[in-house]
């Protein structure tokens, strides 16, 4: 369909067929045509219709207990049972069990290194129960409702790790929200947002990591 | 020696199937997309790997990085029942004009003492009031944010009920917090709490998407 008419070459090349032709200045018009650009064009403009949606922000699912003072509390295993306190200036301390001075605190951060290598050591049963899962679902041996219902179960079994959340004072929202993706990539799924305890409060005020 | 004349080529494109295509284009994007509101504050919000969308019906409350916290609400109809139930209880009284111009408005922040002058001013003045704004007042002893956010309830109810009584289609209200990745951890802690005073104890925290 394109048609390019370029000038003829004459005596120049064409002379090896020996072709007598007479010189003529043939004017040339380039005339291209547009039907294939277009005809890509809307294939473009019709798969991006099709395929794309708009942008919308994304969100975390938050859910607080009731605020009510007659709540008995559940028992947790002090083995299972995680503090982490956030801070200001991204650091975060944390123990394992009940508080019961400063020297139990250790100190880490919100890199890859810290806080995360913490969560998967001590969430290890979940997670290995869920890699388990996993192959079981690769292979194809349980379907993907079977999969989540396996993996809701693990996270909530009473072998799970329990993570409470304490933003000091001096904590930032983004902290808290990293914390909690951090949570949410370690398949963490039993954790509160609570305050620190009173006597938590006055010691950490002054401790000062070495 | 003949001369040999170099030919002269004069392209010539033909420009109307690109101007189709332009016309196309510009009249598919004025028909799907709408303006993106003007946001009172922009909000750096810290990034999560969360894939949840944003629900449709939802009241948010937006805190910026110096600690104010901005409301919002979706709905016109729900817009127009919360300001006249917040109007009978602070006693100040809007008109039907102030009631649709704040039907169309998004999000806003500042005591309700000032929204009357608010919904009555113009873009450009809203603007320069929106940069020295305190905010929706959240401490004890004038805690407009949980009037907002009971009477926006109420407001929601109402209208869930009229739209499944009409036979349309209807969701609940959901709650979102928007947050600066700043914001001191108190204020957003504050809110929290003023949302569990009035019941709710679920939220969506608005997060950009995390590149792993």
């Amino acid at each position: 369909m394109a048609e390019v008419n370029t000038s003829d070459s004459g005596g120049g090349t064409g002379g090896k067929k020996g072709k007598h032709q007479k010189k003529r200045a043939k004017k040339s018009s380039t005339k291209i045509d547009m039907t294939p650009m277009v005809d890509l064009a809307f294939l473009l403009l019709t798969f991006f219709m099709l395929t794309t949606t708009f942008s919308k922000p994304q969100v975390m699912e938050l859910t607080m207990p009731i605020k009510d003072k007659n709540v008995d509390s559940t028992k947790i295993k002090n083995s299972l049972a995680l503090t982490v306190i956030l801070s200001d200036h991204n650091k975060i301390y944390y123990y394992g069990g009940e508080f019961k001075d400063t020297t139990q605190l250790h100190t880490t951060d919100y890199s890859k290194d810290g806080i995360r290598k913490i969560l998967l050591a001590r969430n290890k049963f979940v997670l290995d129960s869920i890699s388990i899962i996993s192959k079981e679902h690769d292979n194809k041996q349980i379907t993907d409702a079977q999969f989540e219902d396996y993996k809701a179960k693990a996270q909530g079994s009473r072998d799970a790790l329990f993570v409470l959340v304490k933003p000091d004072s001096l904590a930032k929202y983004g902290n808290v929200v990293d914390m909690f993706d951090e949570l949410s990539i370690c398949n963490v799924q039993k954790y509160a947002l609570v305050n620190l305890y009173p006597g938590e409060k006055e010691k950490i005020k002054n401790y000062k990591p070495n | 020696m003949p001369k040999i004349k170099v030919p002269r080529s004069s392209p010539s494109l033909d420009m109307t199937p690109m101007v189709d295509l332009a016309f196309l284009l510009v009249t598919f994007f004025m028909l799907t997309t709408k303006f993106r509101p003007d946001e009172p504050v922009v909000v750096d919000m810290p990034s999560s790997v969360s894939e949840t969308k944003l629900p449709n019906n939802i009241m948010t409350v937006t805190v910026d990085s110096a600690g104010r916290v901005f409301y919002d609400i979706d709905g016109q109809q729900v817009r127009k029942n919360l300001l006249q139930k917040m109007g009978v209880k602070y006693k100040i009284s809007f008109t039907p004009e102030e009631l649709e111009r704040f039907a169309v408005m998004t999000t806003f922040g500042m005591p309700i003492a000032q929204l009357k002058g608010y919904i009555d001013e113009s873009q450009d003045q809203r603007k320069t009031f929106n940069q020295q704004t305190k905010g929706v007042p959240t401490d004890s002893l004038h805690n407009e944010l949980a009037d907002w956010i009971n009477f926006g309830r109420y407001a929601a109810a109402d209208d869930y009920q009229a739209k499944k009584q009409a036979g349309k289609p209807v969701k609940d209200l959901r709650f979102a917090i928007k947050g600066d990745g700043q914001a001191n951890y108190k204020i957003v802690k504050k809110v929290i709490d003023i949302f569990q005073d009035e019941k709710v104890n679920r939220f969506n925290l608005v997060t950009n998407l995390k590149k792993q």
